[in-house]
């Protein structure tokens, strides 16, 4: 039998210590994987039509692949993690604005659609209208895809992720943008990536940021971000990030140092999804993120 | 107190393929506040009153009739054998195959130094000392308290529920629909009470019903039917809140000043809960979060940030192609 803690945290009550909340049944790596690839796919869109429009065709055809290549990974891990993957097709009998879930699985599918199209008609050279247009349309709903993660997990009763909500989007998005940027620099000749590296320094200052402010608001809530694996991962990617920065600065037009930096971003990226998400199951877990703000607020309206 | 009787209720004419997808705009559906009448709201014309849960925790004996009834009548599988070490539970918590918990608290209630520490239970010879039992338990105050969703006002599992699985029934209880649930676990963190789950070797949620099917023929729920105490009672919600107004009065009259009810005001979090309680302790003693609010309350807040930040990434990456070719 599993060792169960009997004692409960003497600051507050609790049913002998056990949590309040059912913490997230999402599997690991699947979701944080897929926060990743939605922000990477997203991001890649708007910067493939964009290197498209001034004719850089290199980073097109780089942020075409990470496009779609990130959207058809993203479907793939979403349905895995279904308990019953078979009816995945269920998410699209229904569109519910009050679902992030539902919201999200109409941003997907038709992004997943244009993005592939658009990269099909930049390897093949088919139909470059309808190619172009495709990709407009998946830059169109890229920031869509970035950003929508951030309101399903911010949309459950998880103390650290629902308390975040105000910079969780900004937090995607500038996480998105750098690894979308990350991965176009590893790729792309010096040359044409000088997009890519501002949106990269863009990006990861943004995603910086918006965490530093969230867990700077967050007070108590904020622990499961500083402490354990989560804590640790969030060190490691404030690292690379600075890291990342400094080589692009420093050394943006050497093509390996710019793929390293390239690498650094998209790697922080990526550890700060998974820490992100570890973090709400840890404030989940823990009976004290749901029981002692709550009691403040009941004692506050009391008072009054 | 007698039981409720409910007058059987003609079928709705439209169950499947109706409620769901009524529900799914957000046009006329509110996602938060006081909302008297949840079917209407969910699209059903001339629905029968809400029907909800009131458990009495003062009169619980902990027999877990419940539990069993609810296991027995709805096919519930079973979860296992562990021994928790907490008190008599040995179910631990509401679940996908625990639709009905008993909690059991034990609290000292006088401070454990005053207690002479002479005798030590060793075995002995003889009949007990008829006191024995009477000396043993005082100093000791014991809750029990049958827990079960709540089926709120405004339910979480519900709006977030992307495949429309989740619906409101006519009585305006909350019910999942396992031949269209896909999986997801969306409504799992979103439940503010930690109800709702997933079957591990299933894949799907389950939860408490209400007994859909037997009050669709006008039965109480298995729960109540079986409770041997009326600490669950049954009954439309209107009714049963003023019981439980009656019932607290009465209580705090007895000098029992720490009978509460929790889930029963229609301006709290969640628009208050089908099925609500008196307790005698906080919320969080027994496991119940203190102040719930429905996550859904905050998501139109929660889209305009999203929208922000997309419109952001946006611009932003359209101005890195701005400046300086190489």
């Amino acid at each position: 039998m599993k060792e169960q803690r009997l004692v409960p945290d003497p600051d507050f009550s609790s049913y002998y210590g056990r949590s309040i909340l059912k913490a997230p049944v999402w599997k690991q790596p699947d979701v944080p994987l897929y926060l990743y690839l939605g922000g990477l796919a997203g991001a890649s869109a708007v910067l493939a039509e964009g290197a498209a429009a001034s004719n850089r065709p290199a980073l097109q055809r780089v942020a075409r692949v990470s496009a779609a290549g990130g959207a058809a990974l993203g479907t793939v891990a979403l349905i895995h993690d279904l308990g019953r993957p078979e009816r995945f097709l269920n998410m699209l009998r229904v569109f519910k604005p009050t679902s992030p879930l539902s919201v999200g699985s109409w941003i997907l599918t038709p992004f997943a659609a244009f993005s592939s199209a658009a990269l099909a008609s930049d390897v093949t050279g088919l139909a470059p209208r309808i190619g172009r247009l495709a990709g407009v349309g998946a830059a169109a709903l890229g920031p869509a895809l970035a950003t929508y993660t951030a309101a399903l997990i911010c949309n459950t009763a998880v103390p650290a992720w629902h308390e975040g909500y105000r910079e969780m989007p900004f937090l995607f998005a500038g996480s998105g943008a750098a690894a979308a940027a990350g991965i176009a620099m590893i790729a792309t000749p010096v040359d044409e990536a000088a997009p890519a590296r501002r949106l990269a320094l863009m990006g990861t200052a943004v995603e910086v940021a918006a965490g530093e402010q969230m867990q700077r608001r967050l007070g108590m809530v904020a622990e499961p971000y500083q402490q354990g694996r989560p804590g640790r991962f969030l060190n490691a990617a404030k690292a690379l990030s600075v890291a990342a920065a400094a080589g692009t600065l420093l050394g943006g037009r050497s093509r390996a140092v710019s793929a390293l930096a390239g690498l650094a971003y998209t790697g922080a990226s990526v550890l700060t999804r998974f820490a992100v998400f570890q973090a709400g199951l840890a404030s989940a877990k823990d009976p004290k993120y749901t029981v002692v703000p709550q009691r403040e607020r009941v004692d506050r309206t009391l008072s009054r | 107190m007698p039981k409720p009787v409910t007058k059987p209720v003609t079928k709705p004419e439209s169950r499947k393929g109706g409620a769901d997808e009524r529900q799914a705009g957000m046009s006329r559906q509110q996602l938060s506040g006081p909302l008297h009448d949840v079917s209407t709201d969910a699209g059903y014309a001339a629905p029968p009153p809400r029907m909800g849960f009131f458990t009495d925790t003062s009169i619980c004996i902990g027999c877990k009739a419940c539990e069993v009834a609810c296991k027995e009548w709805n096919g519930v599988p079973d979860d296992g054998l562990t021994l928790t070490g907490m008190s008599y539970d040995n179910t631990a918590a509401l679940g996908a195959d625990t639709w009905r918990h008993v909690a059991f608290v034990e609290q000292p209630t006088a401070p454990p130094a005053a207690a002479p520490a002479t005798d030590l239970g060793m075995p002995g010879f003889g009949p007990p000392d008829p006191q024995g039992g009477l000396e043993a338990d005082a100093g000791v105050r014991w809750l029990m308290s049958s827990d079960v969703c709540k089926h709120c006002t405004h339910a979480a599992c519900l709006d977030v529920c992307p495949t429309g699985a989740l619906f409101r029934t006519e009585f305006g209880t909350v019910v999942v629909q396992p031949d269209v649930c896909n999986g997801c676990g969306y409504c799992v963190p979103a439940c503010p009470y930690g109800v709702i789950d997933q079957r591990k070797e299933d894949g799907r949620v389950f939860k408490c019903t209400l007994c859909y099917d037997r009050l669709s023929v006008g039965e109480e729920p298995a729960c109540a039917k079986a409770c041997p105490t009326d600490s669950i009672q049954f009954g439309e919600l209107d009714e049963l809140r003023e019981r439980a107004e009656r019932r607290v009065e009465d209580l705090h009259s007895r000098g029992v000043d720490v009978a509460r009810l929790y889930g029963q005001d229609p301006e709290d979090g969640v628009g208050g809960d089908g099925a609500f309680f008196l307790l005698l302790d906080e919320p969080e003693v027994y496991g119940l979060p203190p102040d719930p609010v429905v996550t859904t309350r905050d998501l139109p807040d929660i889209w305009r940030h999203v929208g922000k930040a997309a419109i952001g990434l946006l611009g932003v990456g359209a101005a890195t192609f701005l400046g300086r070719r190489r």
